[in-house]
């Protein structure tokens, strides 16, 4: 935690986006984390990826419910919308954001608190519902504001500071999230930005419900031996299945890598992720096998992380529901009352 | 890249840019700190031990340190250095009994210096402390040679001449005023164990062209006429006065005209504006003044009516580069100008000139008649005899002088120990953690945005009616509070412990100026396009740490680090620490013997 601002002063050759910001421009107020914090990194991360993309900070809507992950907003993005809102909550205020206004892009921040426990409804319907949105998991499997209780991402068997073991069975977001037809779905590490910038990255460019569970070391209450979640066994373990590019529609792709080791998905807006294989039998567009590569490897001890699940062609919630192309607030008098003769068609309609 | 030897004392001292550039490697960040604390009196005794002459200094020096000054690369201007050197001079409490005291047992051996000005007063401070026998020798009745004679009194009072040379001869050296060495051979046959020159560079460049001799008494050598003026011998100037020549002594002489009776004073130059070898900020004062600079005239005579000056004649120049990119002045084809004048002050240069050191007393002298002297040492040819100052090198200022008479005072002090000159100890090195608490650290870390504040002048009317009135009024404290805050306290290391480090990217993230890089090894050039801010300043290091878990290396780039310690903040491992670093320079005494402690 740091008492003292960050100097305004930057790098006098920082290089700046098309907009002509610098990557300081997407920063929000100092960060009153714990030190060292793995949600700092992500923070970071989240920075680079927006101000990469030349993202208009205006058209960003943070939201987040309640906890470590869930104060981030404020640290970056310090010029777009934000509501911090309930424990747990986030997916439902986010819903309602983005029914009234879809021009929006949403960023969904929570925790494994937030998302796996007292939220893990809210969690399961946003997904299900295929809501337009990137919905990023802090996940350091430990309660850090209550001083370092299991949180329901603890693998079982794992050790508190303390020496307590977890006996309970963790929930895998991931493996959830693909379950509940989530259509992009990515695991990555706080301590890992050049594999983490670019899956944000591209999650915000995929139109649909993308989630991504970034494991984030309590440095605090979780940073020990015995913990799954630490600096060192995420390391240790890591099994990256690829290496993902991403590169939007204006930019050409230089195909350099060997064939057969890179595989590139088209994006609805044109943008392509290129995924450099890593796991050669690895299929990204298959759901079933990405569920039990993820089983496999779990079972084994291993983290896999990178991007892991994409769905060709994804259709969100506005599609299923068949939505008005405007933001609700845009509508005028005309195109909300459109008068008797309109509702009297539509009541025959239904007849 | 290898790793970074952090206890080579060269390594953190080349951080603290100001301290680097300052030939006398004052500790600078540690004084102004003292300042903005308000401990006038240790500031001022740190500067003393440094550089001698610090109310001096803070009023006339060229300060190399400014311009190395990392904010000027952060922001714009760099922090006023000088002019706080010159609030610890003048807000200080009576320091005298913090001076060394002369010494009591003397050792016998004796020092001949030549000449009162910053050199030789310098080594006789660093050797009559210890029990040398220091004899300073000069024309004039008072020390201080050119800080006396050749600096206006309306920059330089003779008070703070007066004090700080008076400090110096309170040490037990003997000081003969108005003797003038007039020979060398003459001063080795008085049996000296060791002799000193520095007799300044005295001689100003006359300009052989038409109506030179014949226009004689309105046409005045710059320097000559500037003692002159010290000394009350010359007390007004015509009306038209043209000051010829573009350096610091000309900036002196058309201000001093200014206040003796010209009211219509020009400075005219042969190089461009921005070419000339003035500082900017004497170009300022002069110009602030109401003086014109003309650029680009070259003189070609003199006009006068039956040895009458009347005026001089110029043509216009222009610069043309080679391929080389070396600088010509070319005629710019253009009709002569002539500039109508009562006086001309010709200040295009001075030179140095020894007739009384005859040729064959072991001193030898290269092409250009200056003597043979070691850059490192200040020896001569003639193993006891040492110069130092402007008569070492050609014209250079007070701050080298100061310099020159550190080494040349280890010199002899060695000399006259039996040792070997050439064998000098490196300076100590002492790294101290600046942690206090959590979130304290025992200097002020939060980073200033002022701009540079200007130092107040007396009104111009007051200012120009008396030679005598000193025109800088110097910060007050609270002035010199704010200024002093825009230090970045660049003393103060950024230091990484690879160890203790757990790569989790909190310092990268934090730091202002994306200083720090966490990324595979390779060459420097190759790593510098890998960091993650540019990096072209390649005369800033890059410290770099290997040993972290991940195989990987810490990369530092030291050139805009503020300094803040938000890395060492941010650490939750103490990885990074804030360490002060603090110089010892080897000075003639214990710290210059050959038994002395290793650095670091």
């Amino acid at each position: 935690m740091t008492y003292l601002t960050k100097p305004k002063f930057h790098h006098p050759d920082l290089p700046k986006n098309e907009l002509g910001y610098t990557h300081r421009d997407y920063e929000g107020t100092v960060s009153t984390l714990c030190a060292g914090c793995g949600h700092d990194s992500i923070t970071g991360a989240i920075i680079a990826a927006c101000f990469e993309l030349s993202i208009e900070p205006h058209r960003v809507a943070k939201i987040s419910g309640i906890g470590c992950s869930s104060k981030t907003p404020t640290y970056f993005l310090g010029n777009s919308h934000g509501f911090n809102s309930v424990h747990g909550r986030m997916p439902s205020v986010l819903t309602g954001a983005n029914l009234a206004n879809r021009d929006l892009i949403y960023l969904g921040v929570s925790g494994d608190g937030d998302s796996a426990s007292i939220g893990f409804g809210q969690f399961a319907h946003a997904l299900r519902r295929a809501v337009n949105m990137v919905y990023i998991v802090e996940n350091n499997g430990v309660y850090g504001l209550t001083k370092g209780q299991f949180s329901a991402t603890a693998d079982r068997g794992s050790k508190s500071k303390r020496g307590f073991v977890n006996t309970d069975n963790s929930i895998d977001l991931v493996a959830i999230a693909l379950q509940l037809g989530a259509s992009f779905v990515a695991r990555s590490f706080s301590g890992d930005k050049q594999q983490l910038v670019p899956i944000i990255k591209a999650a915000i460019a995929h139109k649909g419900a993308a989630f991504i569970d970034i494991i984030s070391p309590c440095v605090a209450f979780n940073n020990h031996a015995g913990s799954t979640k630490s600096f060192d066994f995420v390391r240790e373990h890591n099994e990256a299945v690829n290496r993902l590019d991403y590169m939007s529609s204006r930019m050409p792709i230089e195909v350099t890598y060997e064939p057969g080791t890179v595989e590139v998905v088209e994006q609805h807006d044109g943008s392509k992720l290129t995924l450099r294989k890593l796991a050669a039998d690895y299929e990204i567009t298959d759901r079933t096998a990405a569920l039990g590569f993820l089983q496999q490897h779990a079972a084994k001890g291993q983290i896999v992380t990178g991007l892991l699940y994409v769905e060709k062609g994804p259709q969100d919630l506005h599609a299923h529901l068949r939505t008005v192309e405007a933001p609700l607030n845009t509508l005028n008098e005309a195109e909300l009352c459109p008068g008797q003769a309109t509702l009297e068609a539509f009541n025959a309609s239904l007849r | 890249m290898k790793n970074t030897d952090i206890s080579a004392p060269d390594y953190f001292h080349k951080v603290v840019d100001c301290q680097w550039a300052c030939p006398a490697h004052t500790p600078v960040p540690e004084y102004i700190r003292l300042i903005a604390a308000g401990r006038y009196s240790d500031a001022y005794m740190i500067n003393w031990k440094s550089n001698v002459f610090p109310g001096i200094l803070g009023r006339t020096c060229d300060r190399p340190c400014e311009p190395a000054c990392r904010r000027v690369r952060v922001e714009d201007e760099p922090v006023a250095i000088c002019r706080l050197k010159r609030v610890a001079a003048d807000y200080k409490d009576d320091i005298t009994a913090r001076l060394p005291k002369p010494a009591a047992r003397k050792n016998g051996k004796r020092v001949a210096l030549v000449g009162a000005g910053p050199a030789s007063l310098t080594v006789a401070r660093d050797l009559a402390p210890l029990g040398y026998h220091c004899v300073v020798f000069d024309g004039d009745k008072k020390a201080g040679g050119m800080i006396r004679t050749q600096i206006p009194k309306f920059r330089l009072p003779d008070s703070v001449i007066d004090e700080e040379t008076g400090y110096i001869l309170g040490l037990g050296v003997e000081f003969r005023g108005g003797k003038r060495i007039e020979s060398m051979k003459a001063l080795l046959a008085e049996g000296w164990d060791a002799v000193f020159v520095g007799s300044g560079a005295p001689r100003g460049r006359d300009l052989d062209i038409p109506g030179r001799k014949e226009a004689a008494k309105n046409i005045h050598i710059g320097i000559d006429w500037l003692s002159s003026v010290s000394f009350g011998h010359v007390s007004k100037i015509g009306k038209r006065v043209i000051v010829l020549g573009g350096g610091n002594t000309a900036m002196d002489c058309c201000r001093s005209a200014r206040r003796l009776g010209g009211e219509d004073v020009n400075v005219v130059v042969r190089s461009g504006f921005e070419e000339m070898k003035a500082s900017p900020w004497e170009k300022e004062d002069a110009q602030h003044e109401g003086i014109p600079i003309h650029n680009f005239l070259v003189p070609k005579a003199f006009i006068h009516d039956n040895g009458k000056l009347t005026g001089i004649t110029f043509e216009k120049v222009k610069a043309e580069y080679d391929d080389k990119g070396r600088r010509k002045l070319v005629s710019a084809g253009l009709p002569e100008q002539h500039f109508p004048c009562d006086d001309v002050l010709v200040a295009v240069g001075q030179e140095n000139a020894f007739p009384w050191i005859e040729r064959d007393c072991g001193i030898e002298f290269n092409e250009w008649n200056m003597p043979k002297v070691d850059t490192r040492t200040m020896a001569s040819s003639n193993p006891k005899v040492f110069f130092g100052g402007d008569a070492a090198f050609g014209p250079k200022n007070i701050i080298w002088a100061v310099a020159h008479g550190h080494e040349a005072a280890v010199s002899i002090d060695k000399l006259l120990n039996g040792e070997d000159i050439t064998d000098r100890p490196l300076p100590a090195v002492e790294l101290m953690s600046q942690k206090m608490g959590i979130h304290e650290w025992s200097y002020d870390n939060e980073i200033a945005l002022d701009q540079r504040y200007k130092v107040p002048l007396r009104d111009k009317v007051v200012a120009l009616k008396d030679i005598k009135a000193e025109v800088e009024l110097g910060f007050d404290a609270k002035l010199a509070l704010a200024e002093a805050g825009r230090c970045l306290n660049c003393d103060v290391q950024t230091v990484f412990t690879a160890q203790l480090c757990i790569e989790c990217d909190a310092c990268v993230d934090i730091c202002p100026m994306d200083c720090i890089t966490f990324t595979v090894n390779s060459e420097e050039a190759e790593l510098r396009k890998r960091l993650n801010a540019p990096s072209h300043n390649l005369s800033q290091d890059l410290y770099v740490q290997d040993g972290l878990k991940t195989g990987r290396i810490m990369a530092k780039d030291e050139d805009v680090c503020l300094h803040c310690g938000l890395c060492a903040e941010r650490c939750p491992t103490g990885a990074w620490d804030m360490q002060k670093f603090l110089l010892d320079m080897t000075y003639a005494g214990n710290s210059c013997r050959p038994q002395r402690r290793s650095a670091a």
